[in-house]
């Protein structure tokens, strides 16, 4: 018989957590800290309008784009939080989750060969779906001295003649680093100069913790180069409704909408429905679970600096990225053997990435409780391991 | 800045720790025990009950809602008789309304018959209270923003996630 995969795909390694996944799924009374969504419910207003429209027998397909009045209040919306304008007839479209857009903004765009600049550590479907798309993955290492920030000198070193994209992950999974406007300009400058288009994944938008999150996008010159991919999983703790949207230049979201139509059709039904709702109503939850998510981030700072675990202080999302380097243990051996020992599952920085050796990414996604009893553990482990 | 953070902090959670809150808050214990003991004294925080749900104890308790109206008085408003009927200790709350009566009176007793008597031999009978109006409460679901149904409520996600 002849093999019937595709080499593309089998090159393609499986994900770093799914260890970890299936030992703790095992494990009776282990304290995961290795989630990576929200621990809120989906707030009541917004699943009831769900509700409601299951009711109103709105169950069949919508337009390929999909909703306009839910493309209408997205308009709105980017413009209110974050001065972006965009045409909802033509400049938006709703997709299954962040990261559909995530793909269909590579395939839109790559033809074989071209390279894509990805700053890791950063959330694990960037490089697959590069590769997936054709394109090759030119990796920038983030560094913990610059706080896990892309520096325009990286930038320009990891720039060749086939660099077609960069991808900005930011405020990003799993360091919780953000870019502030100062550290866009510097960026946004070289994106300008070298004839590149940015991929902006924003998911983690409203997760900001010094002052609103700027997008690359509404800076000068950059909103005719810029995908922005955004959605309602993070901001209003709607994971499972598997609902984000793109936006950018009508050329782009054109041959976007194509892959979409084809491959997806359009975005579930009931979510759009109910995102009306979440970005007409919702910036009091949102405001209500930063708030949480602030408070749980001093107390983890807190609680790492008690006890001499070296921390870069984030600023976005809901993780923090310690610093394991002083124990002598790969990430990967540090997490198992925490795992094993206090049953505390966190996830190794190297599932985002190589350079993520030495770190560990811990969700603050839990409450306050939770954590302590997960601290009390994490503290009595690296007591014992610390040279 | 902070009153109202440590505030939002405690609203539903009276028993978190000085330290706790002051982790949280990114600030000194200190800090938290002068604002705190700020707000007790000039009653922004009036104390801190503890939400039961006497239901699902053996004691008997019985709640009822009262529609009072009064006539209110010369100089005195109705402050003084919301005063006269919450200095009774049965009185849970009292509120002055809008609308069609004037105050809502809860009271809690014993028993139907404990409250009934306070309100025909108590409350109808103070002067200036022209009318009232009782309702028994049959079961709570919810209360001071927490929902007291036995409502399992065990998180799916999943353990690891990406």
């Amino acid at each position: 018989m002849r093999d019937p995969l595709s080499k593309k795909v089998q090159s393609i390694e499986p994900s770093g957590i799914r260890k970890f996944f299936d030992i703790v799924s095992e494990m009776k009374d282990a304290i995961s800290l290795g989630v990576g969504e929200p621990d809120f419910d989906t707030p009541w207003h917004i699943r009831e309008e769900g509700i409601y429209s299951l009711e109103q027998g709105r169950t069949f397909y919508t337009s390929n784009a999909g909703l306009k009045e839910l493309k209408e209040e997205i308009a709105n919306y980017l413009k209110r939080r974050f001065q972006l304008s965009y045409d909802p007839a033509g400049e938006i479209y709703l997709t299954v989750g962040g990261s559909e857009a995530i793909d269909g903004a590579l395939r839109a765009m790559l033809d074989p060969g071209d390279e894509v600049l990805l700053p890791q550590p950063s959330y694990v479907s960037y490089e697959p779906c590069i590769v997936l798309a054709d394109g090759v993955p030119k990796i920038i290492e983030l560094k913990e001295e610059d706080e896990f920030k892309l520096k325009k000198q990286q930038l320009l070193d990891a720039i060749t003649d086939k660099t077609k994209i960069l991808i900005m992950p930011f405020p990003n999974n799993p360091t919780g680093a953000i870019m502030t406007r100062e550290d866009l300009e510097e960026i946004a400058e070289v994106v300008r100069e070298h004839d590149l288009y940015v991929i902006s994944d924003e998911i983690y938008s409203e997760l900001t913790y010094s002052g609103d999150h700027v997008s690359i996008a509404s800076l000068p010159g950059m909103q005719e180069r810029t995908i922005v991919i955004n959605g309602f999983s993070k901001s209003y703790a709607m994971t499972g409704w598997r609902l984000g949207y793109a936006c950018g230049p009508k050329p782009i979201i054109k041959q976007m909408l194509k892959i979409h139509q084809f491959a997806i059709m359009c975005a579930p039904t009931l979510s759009q429905y109910a995102a009306i709702s979440a970005v007409r109503d919702g910036d009091a939850d949102v405001e209500r679970m930063r708030t949480a998510y602030n408070q749980r981030r001093n107390f983890l700072m807190k609680a790492f600096r008690d006890m001499g675990l070296k921390c870069f202080e984030p600023f976005g999302a809901f993780y923090v990225f310690p610093s394991i380097k002083e124990f002598g243990m790969t990430s990967d051996e540090f997490a198992t053997k925490l795992l094993e020992e206090e049953k505390v599952a966190v996830v190794p920085g190297t599932a985002f990435g190589r350079c993520g050796e030495g770190f560990l990414r811990i969700s603050y996604a839990y409450s306050i409780d939770d954590l302590k009893v997960a601290l009390e553990r994490i503290e009595r482990f690296i007591e014992r391991h610390r040279k | 800045m902070i009153k109202k953070q440590i505030l939002d902090a405690i609203s539903m959670n009276s028993r978190r720790s000085t330290e706790d809150l002051a982790a949280m808050l990114n600030t000194g214990t200190d800090t938290i025990e002068h604002e705190i003991k700020e707000m007790e004294d000039n009653k922004v925080i009036c104390g801190y009950p503890t939400l039961i749900n006497w239901d699902k104890t053996d004691c008997e308790k019985v709640t009822a809602l009262i529609e009072v109206k009064v006539t209110p008085q010369r100089d005195m408003g109705f402050n003084k008789v919301a005063e006269r009927i919450y200095k009774f200790e049965e009185v849970e709350s009292v509120y002055l309304m809008s609308g069609g009566f004037d105050l809502t009176v809860v009271i809690q007793g014993k028993s139907m018959k404990e409250v009934s008597r306070f309100v025909t031999e108590k409350l109808s009978t103070l002067e200036y209270i022209t009318s009232t109006a009782t309702y028994f409460v049959l079961k709570k679901y919810k209360e001071h923003g927490l929902i007291m149904t036995d409502e399992k409520h065990d998180s799916e996600r999943m353990l690891i996630t990406p």
